[in-house]
């Protein structure tokens, strides 16, 4: 019997083609990977989830395998729409950013044959491979403050397994983490 | 019926079972994918795939764009199709089935230590993938030098991606690197 509506904003409830072109539009912003204009569609534009909602569902997305905010994605749409829901947000987020970079790979197939065109592509192709190795480094500065007993030998025997010795991915998860988790177990008292 | 010629089923599965062990995101599957489409399959060259990986980062969208673009490459529009439906599927099946059953997820109590011990080794894994890409895109010392200055600039600054390969582009064209 509340006297103020405004406090009570009724629960979100968008339909399966408000997630799609939510997604599409968070998609469509989202340079360099989708995460971050996906949290601010999610919480701050459209506001269907509170930032705790989205800091645990992200939580449970990272411990399964996929892309985040493709989970995310997935997610989302089966919390207020099911299934058709889900299919909705995975499609915005992936259609049409799949469409245009295979446009933008023909484009670049189609003129490589121009050597200009073709040197430009490999300074990119550089600078991809720095932005990669630049946010390794970004990630592992707040693991390396919070135990680096832990981070260093667990990133770098990952780094010189698959990097350098090119193993199989699953024989690198086999290996590395149950070795970071038995690690994590012994220094988690500390 | 499958049994066709063509690299799409073998594609496909691939990519299923990444998708699957695809903890930590695109960037962390990135040297497997390296592995089977380059060194394996023979698909295309260290060159190609990290040209294909800079169009990937060059376009809006999720980073799993690489697994569409190299399905293209390998096997046109179809290629590409199939190459995302099996990266995307069945991870998205296990987040819907688990998000349906979100509760009894979140409390698990081994879960915040084998999130801590995997945090490193999604870092390990995605600095492979830089080191795997540079060797494949950097031609020479100037081609380090770019892959050196766009690392620092994402890791000391918060300026767009899209600059650092819209200025490597720039430079190339006029004939800096």
């Amino acid at each position: 019997m509340s006297h103020t509506p405004s406090q009570n904003p009724a629960p979100p409830d968008p339909t399966e083609l408000e997630l799609f072109t939510g997604f599409l539009g968070a998609s469509l912003r989202g340079f360099g990977g989708v995460f971050v204009m996906g949290r601010r569609m999610l919480v701050e534009e459209k506001r269907w989830l509170t930032p705790d909602e989205f800091v645990e569902i992200l939580g449970v997305c990272q411990f399964l395998p996929g892309a985040n905010i493709v989970n995310v994605s997935v997610a989302v749409g089966q919390r207020f729409r099911g299934w058709r829901g889900s299919l909705a947000s995975l499609a915005g987020l992936i259609v049409a950013p799949g469409a245009i970079s295979v446009g933008l790979a023909a484009l670049f197939l189609h003129y490589a044959f121009i050597p200009q065109v073709s040197r430009a592509m490999g300074a990119v192709a550089a600078a991809a491979a720095g932005l990669v190795i630049g946010t390794a480094v970004k990630m592992a500065g707040p693991l390396l403050k919070q135990d680096g007993v832990l981070a260093i030998p667990i990133c770098l025997g990952t780094l010189i397994a698959a990097g350098v010795l090119h193993w199989p991915l699953i024989v690198v998860l086999l290996v590395m983490a149950p070795a970071g988790a038995a690690l994590a177990w012994v220094r988690r008292a500390r | 019926m499958s049994e066709t010629p063509s690299p799409l089923g073998p594609i496909a599965i691939q990519f299923a079972l990444l998708s699957v062990v695809a903890v930590g995101g695109v960037n962390a599957v990135t040297p497997e994918i390296h592995r089977q489409v380059v060194e394996t399959s023979h698909w295309m060259s260290s060159r190609e795939f990290s040209e294909l990986f800079a169009v990937a980062q060059a376009t809006p969208g999720p980073n799993m764009l690489i697994a569409t673009l190299v399905g293209w490459k390998v096997g046109s529009w179809l290629g590409a199709i199939v190459a995302t439906v099996a990266v995307v599927g069945p991870s998205s099946v296990i987040v819907y089935t688990v998000s349906r059953l979100w509760d009894r997820f979140r409390d698990l109590p081994w879960r915040k230590v084998v999130q801590a011990g995997m945090a490193p080794v999604v870092v390990g894994l995605i600095g492979s993938s830089g080191y795997i890409l540079a060797k494949g895109g950097a031609a020479d010392w100037r081609g380090m030098l770019v892959v050196a200055a766009s690392a620092i600039l994402i890791w000391r600054t918060r300026l767009n991606p899209l600059w650092m390969l819209a200025g490597a582009a720039g430079l190339s064209l006029l004939g800096v690197v």
